[in-house]
């Protein structure tokens, strides 16, 4: 049963970071541009992945535990990332 | 079992390459291999008398390349369909004492399966390894030089003399070897005392060294390393594109003496392995 007004689909967004002492180039090389067109006053430049899903399903506490393990299975490779999870209802 | 009997099944996917190389090094051996498509293996898209079974064969190969693109990450997608039906087949393969073959991409493969560097079980639900990025961030393509430093686990090399050394060449981008940082070290020691470290990079005098040598940055300069049991071998140069010495680069200067490349050796320890032991 949905909640009423429940579209019966979750939002749930993957954030990806790589663990510090990870080289991170394109970052690296992000920065160098930077500073090279005059914005030198930016002193870290990081990238991080993210992957927006769409769930169809009425329990969160189900999608969240789904979310978990589609990272641990898939989107992520425990030895390099780190990664946070938000879920939502979808509009 | 006879040369002729043995069906090795060199596995493909959208983005292999060299499967042709893999499978013209086990056929010049006498045996039976064949290309099959990993939706063969998981009965999709394919006719009764197309789909295959992995016990179909007695050896498994994963060739380079750059398979689903690499998206997500190195092999992470061809490991995810593999496991998606064939985590508990793989495992009887692989206890069965059948041996598993990946090279370049195939390395990163295994790696993803959780096959190696396959500590306390033999296929782990959660990667303990990573194939990252190369310390130059960029492709990495040229002959490197491998010593070959297993003592006889590894089924896949016992054709090698220790310590010698072999001109294999690399092309990769992700072939830094990374374990979780917090157990890196006791990582190698566990590597070395179970004997799976299998070839490491070095330069002309047979030194470990750093930078071009190293193409990748792979800490105590690891190239390829086995499971426990020798069995499961993932390395990131490609033996399959040395298995004739006139396709090493050293050949005009050192003139072609045998025919016998650095990397055929490699293939026949396998394939003596097979023959011997079902």
């Amino acid at each position: 049963m949905c909640a009423p007004g429940h579209s019966g689909m979750y939002e749930a967004t993957v954030t990806i970071t790589l663990k510090k002492g990870i080289s991170d180039p394109e970052g690296a090389n992000t920065l160098k541009a930077l500073h090279l067109l005059g914005f030198t006053d930016v002193k870290t430049a990081h990238t991080i992945r993210t992957f927006d899903l769409l769930i169809d399903s009425t329990d969160k506490h189900k999608v969240e535990h789904d979310v978990e393990q589609m990272c641990q299975r898939l989107l992520t490779n425990p030895v390099i990332h780190h990664y946070a999870i938000t879920v939502k209802e979808a509009p | 079992m006879k040369l002729a009997d043995i069906r090795v099944g060199v596995i493909r996917i959208e983005g292999t390459n060299c499967e042709q190389e893999s499978l013209d090094a086990f056929q010049r051996l006498g045996t039976a291999p064949e290309f099959v498509h990993l939706k063969q293996l998981l009965g999709i898209d394919c006719t009764k008398e197309e789909t295959r079974n992995l016990f179909d064969y007695q050896c498994l190969m994963i060739p380079g390349g750059f398979s689903a693109g690499d998206y997500i990450r190195a092999g992470a997608i061809f490991a995810a369909r593999m496991k998606s039906q064939l985590a508990r087949p793989l495992r009887e393969f692989v206890e069965q004492g059948y041996p598993v073959l990946g090279v370049c991409n195939g390395f990163q493969v295994l790696t993803e399966l959780g096959l190696l560097p396959g500590f306390d079980e033999t296929i782990r639900n959660v990667p303990d390894a990573c194939l990252y990025l190369n310390d130059s961030s960029r492709f990495e393509c040229r002959p490197t030089l491998l010593k070959h430093e297993n003592s006889g686990t590894c089924v896949f090399t016992r054709k090698i003399p220790k310590d010698s050394v072999r001109l294999i060449p690399s092309a990769h981008a992700e072939g830094k070897l990374l374990f979780p940082q917090e157990k890196q070290d006791a990582y190698i020691k566990r590597l070395l005392e179970n004997d799976q470290i299998v070839f490491r990079y070095v330069d002309p005098d047979g030194k470990y060294a750093g930078y071009p040598w190293n193409p990748n940055g792979s800490p105590w300069n690891i190239a390829g390393i086995c499971n426990p049991a020798g069995t499961v071998f993932g390395m990131m140069p490609h033996p399959e594109r040395s298995f004739y010495v006139h396709q090493q680069p050293t050949w005009t200067r050192t003139g072609l003496g045998s025919e016998i490349g650095d990397g055929r050796a490699i293939f026949e320890s396998v394939v003596d392995y097979i023959s011997k032991k079902f």
